[in-house]
């Protein structure tokens, strides 16, 4: 494609993988045989997403808001119970069998606990062989060990680390083997589950920076799933904020974090502390009322009406504000988002609501906890 | 004088037929009282062990704690059970990373308030049902009365969390050791939570031991920040100091490992190189040579004793345990 010459030539934007309206909605079972439907959990309650090829797109939310759901049901590895996702162009609601096993070749995931996606018993070389097995590229032991080598050196680990078991490994090295392992069969998209939340902060760098080059290397594209709002603006190109079950806004990181438009992207951005003692003294914290709601019950209208401080009487109790363009690139699911922005409406006290959690009463068996307080702390 | 005091403590576990493992390595600090301290560092720097041995929380078998502790005039370490069970009621308080292990799942809430009321302020039953349900208002906890009789699990995390702390602060007591009160918790209620300890602190004049590995936690809330690395203090000073001239290359390092928020984007971080498991032990040199950019013969050699470090000196002491530490332009 050659750019117009009037304008600096963008890159343009080539769709590897498209959610196109997915839902999953898991069934809420009740009865001794669990077979009465009582409810769903609206997990992921449509959402629309494009990752670009060669791009790190980046899904942030608190906890329960369909972040891995969502990753998953993009995979298929979570059938969604409607809407589509496109692969490079093809249809992956309707294949089956062996395509579909072709296909998944190309898309890989990488999970937050390494050592619980890695089977113990297994030494890293089998864990590595293994996917490439299955995929039909080991074609003969020695291109499988060159290959193997060279994707140790890629991640950062020697080549006797293919004799050993994870249990030898610290947890940044246990990652960088996940990833390894994502990488045998050379995929195209590499879906990261918090990969980065179990490590500590100094070796959480190392592998943030080698999910970095390894990108550059193999140019692979990521959808990057995390809690930790730094490391998402960190890594990402794009930002896709969830709140139970749906996008609310997503924008470039850069103007994201610049001009968060939407109420709860605000809340959340000025909630993260910064480890400077001087910033922290100035900001100003939107502090929000209450807990998240039951995805099993989420309010009506925009979700977070019942928790936002420029909620307003008119519409946001009532309809579900979609996910609509502002600016370019920058699209947000809020019916006030220009007047926000401009300062017409300010924001204003809310009283913190009752959320009832959605548990059975636990049986005898879990109940058998400490007498009192006072004794647990006890020695 | 101090309200905590500190001394070279030390943490030996040690099991039958086991090699014996020091987590905590001759710990010194102090809390003067109303005063925030924190102690930070990464996992399995001894954290929750100094916590726990300053509180008599340790098992009581398979560890030896040695040094001192001293609260005011009294000798924590050699009280007998039942006096310390005493003094944490009343003098000394404790909240967990995990509510739910520490709040008993079988009592409705405002009897694991009242219990603690009546046993150590002396209140009639009647009197702290009045009392718990005011203190879980003071925590933030909607309609209080009404989450008097409900149970642990049908409270959010961060209500328990609230309710953990109303337990905490019920005695009004002097010391509360908070270890990774937020860990567990979504960051905008991480923020609540933040909030209403700092706010109770400050009313109440009751000072704080704030452990955690976030270094924004720290930067945000204590006055004084002691950094931890394999079972010692590597480095103490003022927030404002430590963070704007972090002396210790470990301190140092981790600055710049972790991605900011405000910081622009497109840098690359410079993580410190290897891992905890790369230590050596303190009493071969500094544990953290191997990983250290500045490390030289000597840090192998000779092990760094915590002195008072004048460069790193701006508003109030500072203590640094390096050879070389980094080289810092002190703003004037
Ligand atoms: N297999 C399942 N069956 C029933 N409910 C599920 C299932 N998987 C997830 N959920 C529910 O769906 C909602 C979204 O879960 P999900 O794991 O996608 O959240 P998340 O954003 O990844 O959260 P976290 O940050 O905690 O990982 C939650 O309420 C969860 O309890
Ligand atoms: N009961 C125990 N028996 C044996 N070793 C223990 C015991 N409790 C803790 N340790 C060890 O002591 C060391 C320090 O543990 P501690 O829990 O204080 O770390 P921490 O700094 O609180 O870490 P984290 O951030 O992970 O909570 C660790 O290596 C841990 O494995
Ligand atoms: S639609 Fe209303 S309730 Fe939702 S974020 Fe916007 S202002 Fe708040
Ligand atoms: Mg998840
Ligand atoms: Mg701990």
């Amino acid at each position: 494609m050659t750019a117009p010459a009037t304008e600096p030539a963008a890159p343009a934007a080539h769709p590897l993988i498209e959610a196109d309206d997915i839902k999953v909605h898991f069934p809420i079972k009740r009865g001794i045989v669990l077979d009465r439907t009582v409810g769903h959990v609206y997990a992921v309650d449509g959402v629309d997403l494009v990752v670009n090829r060669g791009e790190t797109y980046g899904l942030v939310g608190e906890s329960g808001c369909g972040k891995s759901t969502l990753g998953r049901a993009m995979l298929k590895l979570t059938e969604p119970t409607s809407g589509r996702v496109l692969f490079d162009g093809v249809d992956l609601s309707a294949m089956k069998g062996e395509k579909l096993r072709t296909m998944r070749r190309r898309m890989q995931m990488v999970f937050q606990d390494p050592m619980s996606s890695l089977d113990p018993r297994q030494s890293v070389e089998s864990l590595l062989v293994e996917g490439m097995r299955a995929h039909n590229l080991d074609k003969g032991k020695e291109s499988t060990g060159k290959r193997l080598r060279e994707l140790l050196s890629a991640v950062g680990l020697p080549s006797t680390a293919l004799r050993k078991y994870p249990h030898e490994f610290s947890g940044g090295q246990r990652q960088r083997i996940g990833i390894a392992r994502a990488l045998t069969v050379e995929p195209d998209l590499i879906v990261a589950d918090e990969p980065v939340s179990a490590l500590d902060v100094s070796v959480q760098a190392q592998v943030i920076n080698l999910l970095e080059d390894l990108q550059d290397e193999f140019g692979l594209t990521y959808l990057v799933i995390a809690h930790d709002l730094a490391v998402v603006r960190h890594i990402s190109d794009r930002v896709g904020v969830m709140y139970l079950g749906g996008l609310v806004e997503e924008a470039t990181s850069d103007d994201l974090y610049a001009e968060p438009l939407h109420p709860y992207t605000r809340a959340l951005l000025s909630a993260v502390p910064v480890p400077d003692p001087v910033v922290e003294d100035r900001r100003e914290r939107i502090l929000l009322a209450g807990d998240l709601p039951s995805p099993a019950r989420p309010p009506t209208g925009c979700r977070f009406h019942t928790r936002c401080p420029w909620k307003q009487a008119e519409k946001c109790d009532t309809e579900r504000p979609a996910l609509r363009e502002i600016t370019p690139g920058h699209r947000v699911a809020c019916h006030w988002a220009e007047d926000i922005r401009d300062g017409k409406i300010r924001a204003h006290e809310v009283k913190p609501e009752l959320v009832e959690m959605e548990w059975d009463a636990p049986d005898d068996a879990s109940l058998a906890g400490p007498a009192s307080v006072t004794e647990t702390l006890g020695p | 004088m101090a309200l905590l005091e500190v001394r070279d403590l030390r943490v030996v576990f040690q099991r039958k037929g086991e090699v014996p493992f020091t987590a905590v390595d001759g710990v010194d600090f102090d809390v003067e009282p109303g005063q925030t301290v924190g102690l930070v560092g990464e996992s399995g720097c001894g954290k929750s062990v100094t916590a726990m041995s300053i509180m008599g929380l340790l098992p009581k078998r398979g560890n030896k704690v040695t040094g001192s502790a001293k609260f005011e005039d009294t000798e924590l370490l050699t009280l007998s059970d039942r006096q310390m069970r005493d003094r944490r009621g009343r003098d000394l308080a404790m909240v967990f990373q995990d509510p739910l292990s520490s709040l008993n799942p079988v009592i409705p809430i405002g009897l694991q308030v009242t219990e603690v009321l009546e046993r150590h302020r002396d209140m009639s039953r009647r009197k702290a049902m009045v009392e718990a349900a005011d203190l879980l208002d003071r925590v933030g906890i909607p309609d209080p009365r009404r989450r008097l009789d409900e149970y642990p699990h049908q409270l959010s995390g961060g209500m328990r969390q609230r309710a953990l702390i109303a337990i905490a602060l019920a005695c009004q007591p002097r010391l509360l050791i908070a270890d990774e009160p937020t860990t567990a918790l979504d960051v905008t209620i991480q923020a609540q939570i933040l909030a209403l300890l700092a706010e109770l602190v400050r009313d109440s004049g009751t000072a704080l031991i704030m452990i955690t590995h976030d270094l924004g936690v720290v930067a945000g809330l204590c006055d004084e920040v002691n950094v931890l690395y394999g079972g010692r203090v590597v480095e103490r000073g003022g927030r404002h100091d430590l963070f704007q001239v972090p002396r210790h290359p470990y301190t140092y390092g981790l600055l710049q490992s972790i991605p900011r928020l405000d910081a622009p984007k497109g840098e690359r971080l410079s993580p410190i190189r290897g891992s905890v498991q790369d230590n050596i032990p303190w009493t071969s040199g500094c544990a953290f040579a191997p990983r250290c950019p500045n490390a030289t013969d000597t840090c192998v050699e000779v092990t760094p004793e915590m002195v008072p470090d004048g460069a790193g000196s701006v508003r109030g002491e500072r203590l640094l345990r390096c050879h070389n530490p980094v080289a810092q332009e002190v703003p004037a």
